[in-house]
């Protein structure tokens, strides 16, 4: 349905990325393109700094050179005021969680919805919290729930309720199955790809979970030797012969998540 | 840049029709909530034909007008109508937040849950007590658990690293009562007695009070918040299951610590407020720092040192309990560390101040004036 041109549209743009924490460097020249549209699995050993990667395209850990362009515009040390009308358009889930302890998760919800469009009534919000609470995934009565009261599988819902409250157009989720039995993470994969395919998101999502990779990802970045050594579909990163990527897919576990891959569109 | 959102009334054949137009998102909203609040006529049907954009938002406001109306929705595309189904779908009744009661009931009920805290800290404090004894009892018949590493770090942190402000503080101290003193003596002639003021408040009273707001401002609020910290961590409970008590590990070298610190820099407060004393005496009422230190050991008696260094750690033993025991009530979020912090060093200084209100009548029973 979308247009060939507006599919390949560049919606992250990543050059020459350089970080480091003192005399440790993280990346070094890393490149990276996030098309509009897809779902992009980012994979690699600990260490390899995803989340770092994720916190300098956010514009949470400014890096010592490089550029990062998010809807074709630079993050990097940008004026708050400025940076707003592109956070307004990305939604992004922490590991954790990351929510508000002190408010409702209804409340968290509804915390960048007030911040960035604070006529609306409290009736709507109340509406959109609800909905959107239950569209995650969510029992409806969590809503008035606080954080403490939550399992770490509803916190991550909770997290993605939030992350989802402005409608973005581009998510950033970190390792959203993480932490979530079998049945959860599945119901996550199946969940995010469903909400990408019903808002027509872009999603950036690190992650562990080759059955996640399997399932719904439509390219995966592989991040080695401090930058993104191979972007593409599952089968092109096979077809490649770097070790780390034979072992990564070929080991024991990729074998079973390719097995239950099969199974599950043998299923369909 | 984009067309906000808007609606115009069209009258078909069957009623009104609700025709909408530009991007039926969150960003483009503005008073469309509003005005769709504002139709009270019934409508037939919803026409989202030329709509460009639609999001959750937008299709939850179709939704619910559809809904109230039992209006029928035309002209979706099938990606637009699988977003409206989904948001149909999540509908559920709205879970009412805790109300808040009526002003009355709510002073009544916030009085009634302080006496019950109050009571219940007490009886906690107690226990925290017991449970502090207990651990100092069995490390001490069992030698080998005491933690002599953690202890001594805990004396810098408590004892050496204070030196500095506690020193500070005390020299100012000493200063504003000398000057005090000399001030309303002078009236009467009797300037000399501003060194018996300096030595004898300084060593009976003020030294060691003072020191311990300090030490429960410094320490005890840093024993509430590490402790406090560990528990949300889940430190504590990760040190529990490997066989090591919290109470031992953790709360015994504090106490310890504080409980030692306290009556030397008490000591070292007292001795650098006369000094500071002794600056004024000597600057502006002419009594040269060999009279004033002869003097001093004229007027003070010894007991007044005693006073002083039996009541210092009493209270170091009650800002280190109320520290950890604090600690270790935080449950749940964040935000009660930085009220249980705030707690325990309130609570050590209250029962501090209580406490030297006893010692002194205490003390002047004995005979110790």
């Amino acid at each position: 349905m979308m247009a060939r041109r507006e599919q390949d549209e560049v919606i992250i743009r990543v050059r020459d990325l350089k970080n480091g924490f003192g005399e440790q460097i993280v990346h070094d020249g890393l490149e990276l393109d996030v098309r509009r549209g897809e779902i992009l699995g980012v994979v690699g050993g600990s260490g390899t700094g995803k989340s770092v990667l994720m916190r300098s395209i956010i514009g949470l850990q400014t890096p010592i050179e490089g550029s990062v362009e998010v809807f074709g515009e630079n993050t990097i040390g940008r004026e708050e005021t400025d940076a707003i009308n592109i956070r307004k358009r990305w939604g992004i889930l922490f590991q954790g969680g990351a929510l508000f302890s002190t408010l409702t998760v209804a409340e968290n919800v509804q915390v960048p919805i007030k911040e960035f469009y604070p006529g609306l009534d409290q009736a709507l919000l109340d509406e959109i919290a609800a909905y959107k609470v239950v569209m995650t995934g969510l029992p409806p009565d969590a809503g008035p729930k606080y954080p403490a009261e939550l399992s770490g599988g509803m916190k991550k819902r909770a997290g993605l309720a939030r992350a989802l409250a402005l409608d973005p157009e581009l998510l950033f989720l970190d390792e959203p199955t993480a932490g979530l039995d079998p049945i959860g993470a599945a119901a996550f994969d199946e969940l995010t790809a469903s909400l990408q395919k019903t808002l027509g998101l872009t999603v950036f999502l690190i992650t562990h979970d080759l059955d996640t990779l399997y399932a719904i990802c439509d390219r995966v970045a592989v991040l080695a030797d401090k930058r993104v050594i191979a972007v593409g579909t599952i089968d092109e990163l096979l077809a490649l012969d770097h070790p780390w990527i034979q072992e990564y897919f070929n080991g024991p576990r990729g074998r079973a998540a390719v097995a239950s891959a099969e199974k599950a569109q043998a299923g369909t | 840049m984009r067309g906000s959102a808007d609606f115009e009334r069209v009258d078909s054949g069957g009623g009104t029709t609700l025709r909408f137009t530009g991007n039926l998102s969150l960003a483009c909203l503005r008073d469309l909530p509003e005005r769709l609040g504002a139709i009270d006529e019934p409508v037939a049907k919803l026409d989202l034909s030329e709509v460009e954009r639609i999001d959750t938002v937008g299709a939850w406001l179709i939704h619910r007008l559809a809904r109230d109306k039992g209006a029928a929705i035309e002209g979706l595309e099938p990606d637009e109508q699988h977003l409206l189904d989904q948001v149909a779908a999540a509908e559920h009744p709205i879970e009412l937040p805790r109300k808040p009661a009526d002003p009355f009931t709510r002073m009544l009920g916030e009085i009634g849950d302080a006496v019950f805290t109050a009571g219940h800290t007490l009886y906690g404090l107690l226990g925290f007590l017991g449970a502090t004894l207990l651990a100092f009892w069995n490390v001490a018949t069992h030698p080998k658990r005491f933690r002599f590493n953690a202890t001594v770090h805990r004396f810098e942190v408590v004892g050496v690293s204070a030196l500095g402000i506690i020193g500070l503080m005390s020299f100012l101290i000493g200063i504003v009562i000398a000057q005090q003193g000399a001030v309303q003596l002078r009236q009467f002639g009797a300037e000399v007695y501003t060194i018996n003021l300096v030595g004898r408040i300084t060593l009976r009273e003020l030294g060691v009070l003072m020191t311990a707001i300090m030490v429960a401002g410094r320490s005890g609020s840093a024993f509430a918040a590490q402790i406090g910290t560990m528990k949300l961590t889940e430190e504590i409970d990760a040190m529990r299951t490997i066989g090591v008590s919290p109470m031992e590990a953790l709360v015994v070298p504090r106490t310890l610590a504080v409980v030692l610190m306290m009556p030397l820099l008490g000591f070292y407060a007292s001795l650098v407020a006369i000094m500071g004393g002794g600056l004024l005496c000597w600057i502006s009422l002419d009594i040269p720092p060999v009279t004033f230190i002869q003097r001093i050991r004229e007027v003070v008696p010894l007991t007044d040192l005693w006073v002083g260094l039996v009541k210092a750690p009493v209270f170091g033993a009650i800002i280190a309990m109320s520290g950890c025991f604090q600690g270790m009530q935080v449950e749940a979020d964040a935000e009660q560390v930085g009220r249980r912090t705030t707690v325990a060093v309130v609570q050590a200084i209250f029962l501090v101040i209580v406490l030297d209100a006893f010692f002194a009548v205490f003390f002047s029973e004995v005979g110790w004036i």
